[in-house]
């Protein structure tokens, strides 16, 4: 055992709860320093808890509230693109200022798109979705009792916490939420004089923002640390899970990157508030010739996306770990090319900090540093096509289950191969003078990012559902919910790379004003509707959610998906600490799937004699 | 009253899928299944192989429908260049696309679940990683290869002949300026920038005497142009789609771009059978709340009407300074600039054209 926690936990030693649970005590928190009583009250349990499994049930449902929100904002904003000419009274009666006689704002629509990238970015598909399974998923499956600093582990959460009550709080100051774009470019959102939302929203989203990256600072430095130093006896690195993989390199990724976000702040927040001039040069607005000169608005951008461009990993790596833990449990057979997936992964992790500037070909930056980025980026093409081929052959002669779970999983490959190509066009800077900034860029990121995350999300809540709260979701509604995203995601971004090679910019309000955007009225409308179904449908998926955890089908099976790895060898409820005995032993890799003709052999069976072992 | 028309309906068709998503999950019990609901397998590989179908026909269709009502053949040198590597692309990433997508559905219905089949223990084959990493390497190269030579081709310094003309892009419009019969763009700062002299030119240079400031953009046909671009207040952008154009505009950091329209607007309303055709230059940066309105239209002329554009055109000082109480105020406000900037005695901060 190389983790002295382990031993503390006994079970039984305080009087039992209404649930089936076992090992619940707390006395392996000792080494914070705390020695707490021995029943928990609700407060320590389910609001300050160290428990990893209830910290990620709290950045799951924290998620979902803030996915509800991003994604109402896009339906909104689909109303005013899909129906420019109805006026719809009820949003004046709703929204007052920011919707007069019907129709939403062009200052409030910037805000719209603002937050709903902001949110879905960084509160939903980072923190809900890194948060929930790092969390979840790291210390059950690499066989510890909680993670490295359970303490910290909590801060992570109520940090994140703070930062969306502020962020929430800036939609109702009187001048709006920041209105920049989720990029916050300055000097549009350094002046306030540039805009409504560059007052003081912009400072919420600054200070918010801030709060966040240390949240992820925390969490960060939590999954690294117990991935590497609280794997349980046998565990070698070479028999993680592809899940635990994703989560690490995640985390080094953020832990790396989010501090430059940090300092892009300070240094926006200086400019807005000291009088500085990191970002700003030669500028008269509003009639006034402003003193700062010498800054770069470019710098911005270049510290913006060294973080941006690994965020983007940031949130589809865990994606990829789940889809893989899942594709070969559901398949019945390993993941083809453990190896090559975590080399694939490593080289991915990797290049991610090295291909940033595609998002500034056209800021006017050296040629010559374009090149290398184009270099780069089509570079981290190859390592994901090999992602996508092992993904596609782990299907290849399965015995293929489709659990809600999988059809998720199938949906994200299919999503990451249309998204992941049109990202070779965009990647080649020459391709890029003409898509640059238009509605190919917006159908190529929703695509890979946005859809396929979301995707590998979902795939993740139904699978370890059953883990979580002992119940499974109902299958059917499943179904309904996969469905009508999956064909709903393709019919509202498929068409919007036919609108970007018409030209189409982003983020227009309106495209009324131009001859050459001005055709795509029906189409618009088109996508608006069926955003509203998909919207419908994850609502669907809300109440599945929540109706599930008191009303669900109980789980009465340890092992309900027929899984290899450890976290199915703990009871069916958890208590804190995980295992009410001794914490498994590992003898063997994650993806004994139909080997020797047996269904599966968990990772806790010792090997057989002259057993053969075929990887790494 | 419609909107709670709309919530009741929606309320209603979620609870009959509710109730009928319970049922189905009674029935499933009451038939002693946990987890795995093998009758679901046969029905879910089905719909995937029809989604296959069906979405390869709706793609087939919609390219039909859209096609023409992309942009049209690009009206530059370099955006045929553009165009014949996006169709390059497009095949390569074609076959793949077509090639997973068919692959990963067919084998979702092919191989979903029965009874006593067993799945193949395959957990690895180096010969086909390596054919796999290897390919899509080489792909890669040749595109990055055509890729960055196009892109150093149309990076390059403009020709000694291009026709310069300056943008700049403000909240929410653009302006231009042509240099006049001297070929020579004015002086300018953006400490003289005021009501009335929009881009901040400095009078007592001779240079800028004769400069235009026309509302709409003119251009010669098959005559390099080359863009100074230029921001007042925030980013901006430079898209001329039709051109196959798109460059920021920075305060403080001037870009350029330069490229060569080779079809005029006249002709191309005949390519395009649209009698409006027009070419537009748009912000494709998110520049606040006038964004989608910062639009200024663009003639690509023939040398004839050019000629007669340019005829009607007056010097900005002539028709706009000259003999104003402006005159006077810019002209002081020039020279109080240059009378700081030598006190100072730092290199001048002068724009060089």
């Amino acid at each position: 055992m190389d983790n002295p926690s382990m031993q503390h936990t006994q079970p039984g030693a305080h009087p039992a709860t209404a649930h089936e649970e076992h090992g619940d005590h707390n006395g392996h928190n000792g080494h914070n320093g705390h020695d707490h009583e021995h029943k928990q009250s609700f407060i320590t349990k389910y609001i300050f808890s160290q428990d990893h499994k209830t910290i990620a049930k709290q950045f799951l449902v924290t998620g979902i509230i803030w996915a509800i929100i991003g994604g109402l904002f896009s339906v909104l904003f689909r109303l005013q693109l899909g129906y420019p000419d109805q006026s719809f009274p009820i949003l004046t009666d709703i929204l007052g200022k920011w919707a007069p006689d019907g129709h939403i704002s062009p200052d409030f629509y910037n805000m719209l798109i603002t937050m709903h990238g902001t949110i879905l970015v960084f509160f939903v598909l980072t923190a809900g979705l890194s948060g929930t399974f790092s969390n979840f998923l790291i210390p059950l499956q690499v066989g510890a009792r909680d993670m490295a600093s359970p303490f910290l582990n909590m801060l992570s959460y109520w940090f994140f916490f703070m930062a969306g009550v502020i962020m929430m709080i800036s939609f109702f100051v009187s001048t709006g939420a920041a209105s920049g774009g989720w990029t916050v470019y300055p000097p549009l959102s350094a002046l306030r004089d540039a805009s409504m939302g560059s007052e003081r929203g912009m400072d919420y989203w600054l200070f918010a923002m801030a709060l966040f990256i240390i949240s992820a600072l925390l969490g960060g430095l939590n999954y690294i640390t117990t991935v590497l130093n609280m794997r349980t006896k046998g565990m070698s690195m070479a028999k993680l899970p592809l899940t635990i993989w994703a989560f690490l390199l995640t985390a080094i990724l953020g832990l790396l990157s989010f501090p430059v976000l940090l300092g892009a702040a300070l240094l926006l927040i200086f400019d807005r508030n000291l009088g500085t001039s990191f970002y700003l040069n030669d500028i008269y607005i509003n009639g006034q010739h402003l003193s700062n000169v010498g800054g770069s608005p470019i710098l911005f951008q270049h510290l913006f996306w060294f973080l941006g461009h690994p965020e983007v990993y940031i949130v589809i790596l865990p994606a990829m770990g789940i889809v893989s833990e899942v594709l070969a449990t559901n398949a019945r057979k390993p993941i083809f090319g453990y190896k090559a997936m975590i080399l694939s992964l490593l080289a991915i992790a990797l290049l991610s900090f090295l291909v940033w500037a595609h998002h500034m070909f056209l800021t006017g930056m050296n040629p010559f540093v374009g090149s290398i980025f184009v270099l780069m980026t089509l570079v981290i093409a190859v390592p994901s096509a090999i992602k996508v081929f092992n993904w596609i052959t782990t299907l290849w002669q399965g015995n293929l289950r489709f659990t809600p779970a999988m059809m998720f999983s199938i949906g994200f490959v299919s999503m990451f191969i249309s998204g992941g190509l049109t990202g070779i066009f965009l990647g080649n800077s020459a391709l890029d003078i003409e898509l640059h900034d238009t509605y190919f860029v917006v159908a190529h990121f929703h695509i890979v990012m946005g859809v396929a995350a979301f995707m590998g999300m979902f795939a993740g809540v139904y699978h370890w559902y059953p883990k979580m709260f002992g119940r499974y979701l109902n299958n059917t509604i499943g179904y309904i919910h996969f469905w009508v995203t999956f064909v709903g995601a393709y019919l509202i971004f498929w068409p919007m790379h036919y609108m970007g090679l018409a030209g189409l910019p982003r983020r227009y309000y309106s495209h009324s004003a131009f001859v050459s955007f001005n055709q795509f009225a029906s189409l618009n409308e088109f996508i608006s509707g069926v955003a509203m179904v998909v919207f419908a449908a994850q609502l669907l998926f809300v109440i599945n959610f929540f109706y599930s955890i008191w009303q669900g089908r109980k789980v009465r099976e340890l092992n309900p998906w027929h899984s290899t790895t450890l976290e199915w060898t703990t009871p069916i409820r958890p208590g804190h600490g995980n295992w009410p005995g001794e914490i498994p032993e590992v003898h063997r890799w994650p993806y004994d799937y139909g080997k020797d003709g047996r269904d599966f052999i968990p990772q806790t069976e010792p090997m057989h004699e002259g057993e053969s072992t075929h990887h790494i | 009253m419609s909107a709670t028309l709309v919530t009741v309906a929606i309320v209603l068709v979620f609870i009959v899928i509710f109730q009928l998503a319970k049922i189905s999950e009674y029935t499933s019990i009451l038939k002693g299944k946990e987890g795995v609901d093998e009758e679901n397998d046969k029905y879910a590989s089905w719909m995937f192989l029809i989604f296959l179908i069906i979405g390869f026909i709706l793609l087939i269709g919609s390219l039909v429908v859209y096609i023409p009502k992309m942009l049209p053949v690009a009206a530059s040198v370099h955006g045929k260049w553009i165009d014949s590597m996006f169709n390059v692309t497009l095949f390569f990433t074609g076959i793949v696309f077509v090639a997973c997508q068919i692959a990963l559905f067919y084998f979702a219905w092919k191989y979903s679940h029965k009874k006593g089949r067993k799945a193949l223990y395959y957990p690895e084959n180096n010969k086909l990683e390596i054919w796999w990493t290897v390919i899509p390497a080489i792909v890669m190269t040749g595109l990055v290869i055509v890729g960055v030579y196009r892109w150093f081709e149309i990076m390059s310094p403009a020709p000694a002949n291009a026709q310069v003309i300056e943008i700049t892009g403000k909240q929410f419009n653009w302006i231009v300026r042509y240099p006049g019969a001297d070929g020579k763009l004015g002086a300018h700062d953006f400490k003289l920038i005021d009501e009335t002299n929009q881009v901040g030119m400095d009078f007592t240079d001779p240079n800028s005497k004769d400069d235009l400031m026309p509302t709409d953009m003119h251009l010669l046909v098959n005559k390099p142009v080359m863009l100074k671009i230029q921001a007042r207040d925030v980013i901006h952008d430079v898209g001329l789609p039709q051109f196959r154009i798109h460059m920021d505009a920075v305060p403080g950091i001037p870009t350029t771009f330069w490229f060569t329209p080779d079809i005029t607007t006249d002709e191309m309303k005949k390519i395009t059978g649209n009698k409006d055709f027009q070419y537009e230059l748009a912000c494709d940066q998110l520049c606040g709340k006038g964004h989608f309105s910062m639009k200024m239209n663009v003639y690509v002329d023939s040398p004839e009407e050019y000629a007669k554009w340019l005829a009607s055109q007056k010097s900005f000082y002539e028709s706009t300074i000259k003999g104003t109480p402006e005159e006077q105020n810019a002209i002081q406000a020039a020279q109080k600039l240059h009378g700081e900037e030598a006190q100072e005695k730092k290199p001048t901060e002068k724009k060089e054209i």
